[in-house]
């Protein structure tokens, strides 16, 4: 997007601020028990003053109260929005708005709710709501984009406020579709998960500084010449403290390996296979095999190694088919 | 009444923490508060739908998040604690087989109105924070 297009996509988009999502319209139920009791039991709240009439009778209230959280529930449309899908309205049309010039990624990333009243059995909660406000663009971890909150006002059958929430949510270009967003000071920005860090203390912190230079060393001892790895400061074989290393070819076997399915955690590409592999110079070395169908990987298979650039904080070898 | 106690807004200290509550998040949890909060969203109980956004499983809907948040604060302050407002942040998704554990303390008492402040921290075991924030609770004031 140029300038010039960027200018009027916002004009578009500062033009929904304001503009109303849904007119006050009552709940479907008024505040009645079973939901209540669903709720709670789901939550796992036994608060009294939800579930208990006797306890709630004599309470300082006087009466059964519903669930603070629940206030945005009651107006819920329930099932039909799986059904139908949601009715369009000024807050599906500014997504769309989003959507169409590239901003496909969605997340909510805050909401505050205020609370006047309480409600009791028999009330019921209307709700409006209203785009309240569009932040200006934003580089954030997650990607390019913009925050739109929507003020929803709860009032109840006498037109007395209830309470007040605030839904942020971030529409953002996904990071497939840009080039690496650079993360911001913004307390707001999301970072993209990267790989754990290598941890570098003083035996290792040369091995990974020159993975980062995309090479992989071998520790020798410069007594007996005997190869090793991982890092350690004296040799198993003559217990000398002196070394030096060589760089690998990286060309290696597969000893054994497996496959990592669940969790998929942040920050790794899966399919994920981590093997251990022996080294031709002779050491073996834990790594990811890739450029293959997992299925593919076996005990024995010729591997040709190279370092590589796996997100924006970390220089891995990878191993691929020879 | 005495089998449930509502703590005085006087014996409440800034720094006083709260019990830890630890939370299975499972299939049948996420969909049952889905339901119970009466967010109907397919990603809340359907699987594929939840893959097709780049997750592994069902997440949590942010209405159950909430609900947790003043659960763990009135479970601490008993039933008699009016809850003022809820400010939550949202972080990682709370996906099946993940463990998360909610932990909070009071960081502010304003004498006027009798409210504290409960800042809450939701934290999951493989993706760290879920949810994090401040609930507001007046208590009883006086004898």
């Amino acid at each position: 997007m140029n300038e010039e297009q960027q200018q009027a996509f916002e004009d578009l988009i500062y033009s929904y601020v304001g503009k109303v999502v849904c007119q006050r319209m009552p709940a479907k139920d008024a505040v009645n028990e079973p939901m209540i009791r669903h709720w709670a039991e789901a939550i796992g709240d036994n608060n009294p003053a939800y579930s208990d009439p006797q306890w709630a009778a004599d309470s300082q209230r006087g009466k059964m109260i519903a669930p603070p959280a629940m206030m945005y529930s009651w107006g819920q449309e329930g099932f039909p929005v799986v059904a139908q899908g949601r009715t369009p309205d000024a807050q599906s049309e500014l997504v769309e708005r989003f959507n169409e010039n590239g901003f496909f990624g969605t997340l909510g990333t805050n909401v505050k709710q205020e609370y006047f009243k309480e409600v009791g059995i028999g009330d019921t909660v209307y709700m409006e709501m209203v785009v309240d406000n569009i932040s200006e663009q934003k580089a954030t971890g997650r990607g390019i984009g913009y925050f739109f909150e929507t003020l929803a006002t709860f009032s109840d059958q006498h037109g007395d406020p209830i309470g007040t929430q605030r839904f942020r949510v971030l529409k953002f270009i996904p990071p497939a579709e840009q080039a690496a967003a650079s993360s911001s000071d913004n307390d707001e920005a999301l970072e993209v998960p990267t790989r754990i860090a290598s941890p570098r203390g003083h035996d290792n912190k040369w091995w990974w500084d020159a993975c980062d230079e995309g090479k992989v060393l071998i520790q020798r001892c410069k007594n007996c010449q005997t190869l090793r790895h991982p890092p350690r400061p004296m040799c198993g074989e003559c217990q000398s403290m002196e070394w030096d290393s060589i760089e690998s070819t990286l060309a290696g076997e597969v000893l054994s390996f497996t496959e990592l399915h669940h969790p998929k955690i942040p920050g790794y590409q899966y399919p994920l296979v981590c093997a251990v592999i022996k080294l031709a110079e002779g050491t073996n070395l834990v790594a990811n095999v890739v450029g293959c169908e997992p299925e593919a990987v076996h005990i024995g298979m010729q591997l040709q190694g190279k370092v590589e650039q796996i997100d924006a904080k970390t220089m891995l070898p990878q191993f691929y088919p020879a | 009444m005495s089998e449930y106690n509502t703590r005085n807004y006087d014996e409440v200290s800034v720094g006083d923490k709260l019990e830890p509550l630890n939370i299975d998040i499972t299939t049948g949890l996420i969909v049952s508060t889905a339901l119970a909060t009466r967010d109907y969203e397919p990603v809340h109980h359907d699987k594929g739908v939840a893959q097709s956004t780049g997750l592994p499983d069902v997440f949590m809907n942010i209405l159950t998040s909430q609900s947790f948040m003043t659960r763990f604060a009135t479970d601490w302050s008993g039933p008699e604690a009016v809850v003022k407002s809820l400010d939550i942040r949202l972080g990682a998704p709370n996906v099946p087989g993940m463990v998360m554990t909610v932990t909070g303390e009071i960081t502010a008492k304003d004498d006027a109105s009798g409210i504290v402040d409960v800042a809450i921290v939701g934290e999951n075991n493989i993706w760290g924070m879920h949810m994090q924030g401040t609930v507001q609770l007046a208590l009883p004031q006086g004898a």
